[in-house]
């Protein structure tokens, strides 16, 4: 049993590695990877000062470009990794080895949460030493369970959505496009989720991005409970919900792919 | 655990595709036992069914019916305990992450299988000084040439030190040296880790030089089991000649009962024909017909059989690649 446990952790830790490696190899690409998911969080913040609003409207916008990163990494590294370690003939190997597939693809989440850390404390950084953003601690036990259940949610979703992608082949480009802006407007990524109003809120608190965002707001920006749409705790709550029920989720949508793959002959070939 | 005499059994192993609205046999029953400790080989064309049987046999396929056990484990059943003993290697593979250099790809790998790090790096270390590869070790992936690609596949392949290791024509695309390497290689192998090897390959010269037993695939079914010795054999009945000739007519139609002409080869002006003769008497009638339409006979060489000849005459046809890199 232990051995099998060392063996999935060793998996995991394998898989992360390409990703980690990736951010110092490709070193050329770390400026745009930087500067790039800033750009938009600028132009809000100067759009708030132009307009006189409270230098928290600049926060409020901080926090949801550092969500960003995360979100859009779940949907274009996480969601349709499978559908191209298939197109590159990894995906042949992943089912050959003894290595749980879920550790594989949580080696692929644990590599991707920690390049997109660097650009998210890129963000951070620009924002609060830059733009000289306020920003509060107030409750930094909430403020890290929200954090940390928020990525596992994130990209337990992820896990999932890459099986699901899998399974739908060639559409999985074409689905992550489709998320994407939906996705943006519904989490609220640039304003209070509340101002929704309740019916479309409650919708778009079934994304873990919206949960985190709704709960971060009212913990670390002066007066941002008035933000807030539903409780920090409920958001901590349900954010913990999704977090186990997601990867659990993933692992029956895995299961369900091996099973289609032996069974019908397609998946781990390329060409179909 | 059944049936754990054998590294692999299979009893009527069937597969079938569906593509569109039509139904494909790959494979139309399959019955084998490979030995432990044995080089294999599974000869056949394109398509007639090798590399659908060794996915089957590595756990990446369901058989449509039947049953097959590797190291005595079901297939169907006992997945898990199969891949822990077996590794599959594919020939022209590009599996891996071009960001990563050999070493780092290598180990990847091995970590997938559990193999603590100071052990995989010992062993990755052997492989790529074995292989030639030592200087490419920081090498990327990406920048790798195709033999070397193969190579380090190869290597990946025997990370886990697998028990049984299929070989799905590891030396397709290879220069013939790299090949050669191989070959030499995998002989070695399986003789000093007391190994299984099943490899599936169309190249004739591959499968006499390494395989102890060979079974021919055509249409997804078995037309043939035995030793290469034994292939040999079968064609000795007949007997084959190589014909060196000046002026042999184009439109000139052997027609002679018990004389077939297997080809015909322009070279420095003359012709070589390889023709097969049911016995060898028809020779003097041959050459007699020959000389009625001018053509003159410059160089006579009787021909040992050979695999390739024995695969001809079983599959019936001579469209393979016998090239042998």
């Amino acid at each position: 049993m232990f051995k099998k446990i060392l063996r999935e952790l060793r998996a995991i830790r394998g898989r992360a590695y390409v990703r980690m490696v990736s951010i110092r190899r490709d070193l050329l690409l770390l400026p745009f990877q930087v500067i790039l998911p800033v750009l938009a969080v600028a132009a809000y913040i100067y759009l708030y000062r132009f307009i006189g609003a409270p230098p928290e409207y600049g926060t409020l916008v901080l926090i949801g470009g550092v969500m960003t990163t995360y979100w859009l990494n779940v949907l274009w590294s996480m969601a349709s990794q499978l559908y191209w370690e298939r197109m590159m003939g990894n995906l042949q190997i992943y089912f050959l080895v003894p290595a749980s597939k879920m550790s594989i693809l949580l080696g692929m989440a644990v590599g991707s949460m920690y390049t997109t850390s660097i650009r998210a404390l890129s963000t951070l950084f620009v924002g609060l030493v830059i733009f000289r953003l306020p920003i509060e601690l107030k409750n930094p036990v909430a403020a890290i369970l929200l954090f940390f259940l928020s990525l596992s949610a994130l990209y337990g979703m992820g896990m999932l959505l890459s099986s699901v992608f899998l399974v739908w082949g060639r559409e999985a480009w074409h689905l992550s496009s489709l998320f994407q802006e939906p996705i943006y407007l519904l989490s609220g990524f640039y304003f209070p989720v509340k101002s929704l109003g309740i019916t479309l809120a409650t919708v778009a608190s079934l994304i873990p991005v919206t949960l985190a965002l709704d709960g971060m707001r009212q913990v670390l920006i002066p007066g941002g409970e008035k933000m807030g749409f539903l409780p920090v705790w409920i958001n901590i709550l349900i954010l913990a919900v999704m977090a186990l029920v997601f990867p659990y989720l993933a692992y029956y949508g895995l299961n369900y792919m091996e099973r289609l793959a032996k069974k019908e002959g397609r998946i781990t070939t390329r060409w179909q | 655990m059944e049936n754990n005499n054998y590294a692999v059994k299979t009893i009527d192993i069937k597969r079938t595709f569906k593509k569109s609205s039509n139904l494909i046999n790959a494979l139309k029953g399959i019955s084998l036992t490979v030995n432990r400790g044995e080089f294999f080989g599974v000869l056949g064309r394109n398509g007639a069914g090798k590399t659908t049987f060794l996915k089957i046999l590595s756990t990446l396929l369901y058989p449509t019916s039947g049953q097959a056990w590797v190291g005595g484990w079901d297939v169907q059943k006992d997945g898990q305990n199969i891949r822990e003993i077996i590794n599959l290697v594919s020939g022209g593979e590009e599996s891996g992450y071009g960001i990563l250099n050999v070493r780092e790809n290598l180990w990847m790998f091995s970590q997938f299988y559990g193999i603590p790090s100071s052990i995989a790096l010992k062993r990755i270390d052997k492989y790529l000084e074995m292989f030639g590869l030592k200087d490419q070790a920081k090498t990327r992936v990406s920048a790798l040439s195709t033999g070397m690609r193969q190579k380090m596949n190869l290597i990946r392949g025997l990370l886990n030190n697998p028990e049984i290791l299929f070989l799905d024509e590891p030396t397709v695309g290879l220069d013939v040296e790299s090949a050669r390497h191989i070959r030499s290689f995998l002989k070695d192998w399986i003789k000093e880790n007391d190994r299984t090897i099943i490899l599936t390959t169309h190249y004739m010269l591959e499968a006499d030089e390494l395989s102890e037993r060979l079974a021919i695939i055509e249409g997804g079914e078995i037309i043939a089991l035995g030793t290469p010795s034994e292939f040999k054999g079968l064609s000795q009945t007949e007997n084959f000649y190589e014909l060196t000739v000046n002026n042999f007519p184009e439109s000139l139609d052997i027609n002679i009962e018990g004389v077939q002409l297997i080809s015909k080869l322009p070279q420095n002006g003359n012709t070589i024909l390889k023709i097969r003769l049911k016995e060898d008497s028809l020779l003097s009638e041959l050459l007699a017909s020959l000389n009625q339409h001018g053509t003159k006979l410059e160089l006579l060489k009787k021909k040992e059989p050979t695999l390739e000849d024995a695969f001809v005459n079983l599959v019936g046809k001579s469209s393979i690649d016998v090239s042998g890199a």
